[in-house]
């Protein structure tokens, strides 16, 4: 899953970008429709920007003062992994796909960004890409489809390029996928026996303005992966010589509007105006300011500060403000009308281990299912504005396909008591029994884990919090499902979000019984439903995106209703708001609900 | 006094020795002997076991905790080179470690971090240094006037008053209601020296309202008890000026507790004001060891810890020195 600042919250869902394996599908999955709709301008009233464009202008000029708690994980488009700092690729980097510019739904689809269109497939393996004429890096030389290849390669040199998505290594491997995701045919350019540099034997360039892949199964879904920022070309001869590598990152070569002037890892970065960029063959990139500061402030309540008093333009890690200035805007009716109320991605949620008893039976699951109290939840995340809607299903908001049902209907998100005991019945324990539950140790965690922990005690499951270290806790304390089995832990607290808005990008690591792997697993519930496993196939060899989200719509309802393993709590929400400088701002969907920066301008 | 300096200095050697190991033992044994490897923090967000075998070549965390160190030690005179084949990178002395979050050498990091901390440490310390002690001989002097009490009415709530509380009252009134120092951020000294003080004037106050109280009331103390001292009396007999006989001779004598403190405040202050850069938004060392401890970048914590470590035994040793000359009574041989 993608991140939020992870300095912000320390403990936020860092769930891994999991490999995915075994998916079949064919013609475009991402779809190109979309690009065309013109969005319309939005009134200034609380949340508008989550459906129309606020203070739509196309003056140019003018410097934006972004700011944030935390500088990116990595500027290196194949490192990063952090939600706004995948934003802010889009104002230097640009792929063969991109995310569409437009508020609301017609944001979740992929258009061509580099590539004239879409990527086409006859089998849903061979993906063909044509590029735009006329691309150049930042020092003007052409782009080719050479180093769009390069990029893609870059990603399998693990050793060196760590840190961001892995599935071009799960889905272009040469050779067989190793036990633990990793691919031994190739190592990555830096390693390459080939002179050029180019020795990936699943992608081709017949030409410059070609590029054909050759993936090991059927991805319907390869358009969005593509729109991932991995598939920004990058300059060979740079970045073999000492400045390129794990150096790369301090400065990426542009293809975009912008280009990196200064940077001080850690504290600020100014981008300015690329000259080689042409506005003309660029679908969507408005690059209204001339100059784009960017500025790392450790205090929060500072950063929300300098916004409400315009000396900042935008906080650009997207987390929403914090409690001060959240009652502050709150009850101030023209800074409500100021400000959006996005849902950003993740559903935050608890995985109930199907494998640690009495949760091998379906009847216990459901009991959880009825006593847990998701306005509790809620409150200890920051309530129903910071902190998330009371969720009904895994699926979020987000993702094509969603579609809202609630198979566990309790008192407004406080539970069923009634329902549960009777479940508990059934499941053969009247009276409740003992569990272990794991949080993180830090942030919100303990609140949450201690809310939980409440709420069970009301139909008698008591529960034993064990905390752990929130820098590890998904790849290690709970991404192990010996270690979960072994300590009894029966709920595990979790996050998730999907790398890509669809059914695909959400759920496929989660609930697919064929990738509980026992290291750095996401399946933490251990849900191995042939049903699910049988849809998810379905899904993925769906040739029309819409039958897709559809079935994925399917999986979740029987998810929920059969399988009950894992309960949803909330969909995470964030109180946004810019300065009044800001001009075409409207929330993006498929970025993690944060305004989408290459649109923005200056008044 | 040449011998007593070379005599500390050793001393200075030895302490640092201990600390390291100290150091690297905790931050190395534990994580081991809880059975996580320090190369799963390095490797990033899922690191297959291949990628975590990788970093444990490249950075040799396969030898002997005693090996590890003596590599550590090494790295601090000499540099090191950590290389697993694919990937190399250089870590010049004195190497403190590889940062795990942003693969760069530790002491780059606090070398960037350290002008931030400097600066506001030399600043504060200067001004609570002058407003502590000229607030507590005025205090002695004027004992038990309006003045005296006020000053030490005030000096009591500076001391009790957090760091986070003053800073964030400062900031809310002078930056954000009134607008007279919008917008603090660090501005390098060799930029423009007027807008780095300017931006720095608002933590200096705060640090000087917390740190001035102790030392305007610990002067105050010491004036009282110099001023009734014997040879006080016999300096004014001998028909020394009032003034003289107070700077020459009491507040010289009362200094001696206020170097011993402002020698050990400002070593702490120098390895990272953490509240106060939170406060005030500044990225200095204590927000590096603060954003370490959060990402679990064990190397960082480490290197901070030396090198804060390091600021106070050395300010102790100046302490010890500067006695020498502030106090007569004191001699080294």
């Amino acid at each position: 899953m993608r991140r939020t600042s992870l300095v912000r919250y320390g403990t936020v869902a860092t769930a891994m970008a999991l490999l995915v394996a075994g998916c079949g599908s064919s013609s475009s999955g991402g779809g190109n429709q979309g690009g065309g709709e013109k969005p319309k301008p939005a009134q200034n009233v609380f949340n508008a920007g989550t459906t129309g464009i606020r203070n739509a202008s196309d003056h140019k000029g003018g410097t934006l003062n972004f700011i944030a708690d935390g500088d990116c994980d990595y500027w290196d488009p194949a490192r990063t992994y952090y939600g706004f700092c995948w934003d802010m690729q889009r104002l230097f980097s640009r792929g063969l796909m991109a995310y569409n510019a437009a508020p609301g739904d017609s944001g979740l689809n992929a258009v061509p960004d580099l590539a004239t269109e879409a990527g086409t497939s006859p089998n849903g393996k061979d993906w063909t890409y044509h590029l735009k004429s006329g691309i150049k890096f930042e020092d003007g030389s052409p782009v080719t489809s050479k180093n769009i290849k390069y990029g893609i390669e870059r990603v399998f040199a693990q050793s060196v390029i760590n840190g961001g998505p892995t599935y071009v290594i799960t889905f272009l491997c040469p050779g067989p996928i190793n036990t633990s995701g990793g691919c031994d045919a190739y190592k990555g350019p830096y390693a390459d026996k080939d002179p050029n540099h180019l020795g990936l034997s699943t992608i081709d360039t017949p030409d410059d303005n070609t590029i054909v892949f050759h993936l090991n199964k059927v991805v319907g879904d390869w358009n969005y992966i593509m729109a991932l920022p991995a598939s920004t070309p990058v300059p060979i001869a740079y970045d073999q010589s000492p400045k390129g590598g794990a150096h790369y990152t301090d400065h990426p070569y542009s293809t975009g509007p912008y280009k990196f002037d200064t940077y001080t890892a850690g504290k600020s970065l100014t981008l300015v105006r690329n000259a080689m960029w042409n506005q003309g063959n660029d679908p969507f990139r408005k690059a209204l300011p001339d100059k784009i500061v960017f500025t790392v402030d450790a205090n929060d309540d500072d950063i929300d500060q300098r916004i409400l008093t315009n000396i900042a333009d935008v906080n650009i890690s997207g987390t929403g403000v914090q409690p001060t200035a959240q009652a502050k805007i709150l009850s101030n009716p023209t800074l409500k009308a100021r400000a959006d109320n996005p849902v950003t991605g993740a559903t935050r949620y608890l995985a109930i281990e199907s494998k640690v008893a009495p949760f091998d039976n379906v009847h216990c699951r459901r009991a959880v299912q009825y006593a847990v109290s998701k306005v509790d939840w809620q409150t200890a995340r920051g309530g129903p504005i910071g902190g998330g809607q009371v969720a009904t299903s895994m699926l979020n908001p987000t993702v094509k396909g969603f579609v809202q049902f609630d198979a566990y209907p309790d008192d407004n998100g406080n539970g069923d008591i009634a329902k549960a005991k009777d479940e508990l019945k059934q499941c053969g324990k009247p009276n409740g029994f003992t569990t272990h539950l794991a949080s993180q140790n830090s942030g919100k965690g303990t609140r949450v884990a201690t809310a939980v922990q409440a709420a069970l005690k009301r139909v008698g499951i008591n529960c034993i919090i064990d905390l752990g270290n929130a820098a590890t806790y998904y790849s290690q304390f709970i991404g192990a499902p010996a270690v979960n089995r072994a300590k009894g832990r029966g709920l595990l607290v979790a996050g998730w979000g999907a790398d890509w808005p669809t059914g695909y990008g959400f759920f496929s690591s989660l609930i697919d019984g064929r990738k509980i792997l026992p290291q750095g697993n996401s399946n933490y519930s251990e849900t191995n439903d042939p049903k699910i496993n049988d849809m998810i196939d379905q899904a993925v060899a769906a040739t029309d995106p819409n039958k897709a989200a559809q079935i994925w719509g399917e999986v979740d309802k029987q998810l929920m209703t059969e399988d009950a393993t894992l309960v949803p709590m909330t969909w995470d929400k964030a109180l946004v708001i810019n300065s009044q400088n800001v001009t075409n701002a409207y929330i993006m969907l498929s970025l993690l609900g944060i305004y989408d920066f290459q649109a923005l301008g200056h008044v | 006094m040449i011998q007593y300096i070379i005599r500390r200095l050793i001393l200075v050697v030895v302490l640092m020795w201990v600390v390291s190991m100290v150091t690297f033992a905790i931050f190395f044994l534990i994580p081991s002997a809880t059975g996580t490897s320090p190369a799963v923090l390095f490797a990033g967000k899922a690191p297959t076991p291949d990628t975590i075998a990788a970093v444990e070549v490249k950075f040799g965390l396969k030898d002997s905790i005693p090996v590890q160190y003596g590599h550590f030690v090494e790295g601090i005179f000499v540099g090191r080179h950590f290389d697993n084949g694919a990937d190399k990178s250089y870590c010049p002395p004195p190497c403190l470690g590889f940062s795990f979050v942003n693969n760069q050498p530790v002491w780059e990091e606090i070398v960037s971090d350290l002008p931030v901390t400097l600066s506001l440490a030399a600043g504060a310390s200067i001004m609570w240094l002058v407003t502590g002690t000229a607030v507590g001989v005025l205090s002695a002097l004027k004992r038990r006037t309006i003045f005296d009490r006020a000053a030490m009415g005030l000096a009591l709530a500076g001391v009790s008053l957090p760091i986070y509380f003053t800073g964030l009252v400062l900031l809310d009134l002078i930056s954000y209601k009134w607008g007279i120092l919008p917008n603090v951020h660090y501005v390098g000294i060799t930029d423009n020296p007027l807008s780095w003080a300017r931006n720095l004037l608002l933590p200096w106050i705060a640090l000087t309202f917390l740190y001035a109280a102790l030392y305007a009331r610990l002067t105050r103390a010491g004036m009282l008890e110099t001023m009734g001292e014997d040879y006080i009396r016999t300096a004014r007999a001998k028909g020394l000026t009032e003034r003289r006989v107070i700077t020459r001779h009491a507040l010289r004598a009362a200094l001696t507790p206020i170097v011993t403190i402002f020698g050990l405040d400002l070593g702490q202050l120098l390895g990272g004001a953490i509240l106060t850069e939170y406060t005030f938004g500044l990225i200095g060392v204590g927000h590096l060891s603060i954003d370490a401890i959060s990402r679990q970048d064990l190397p960082v914590i480490m290197g901070v810890t030396l090198f804060a470590a390091f600021f106070i035994v050395f300010a102790n040793l100046v302490v010890d020195v500067l006695y020498a000359f502030v106090d007569p009574r004191v001699r080294y041989s």
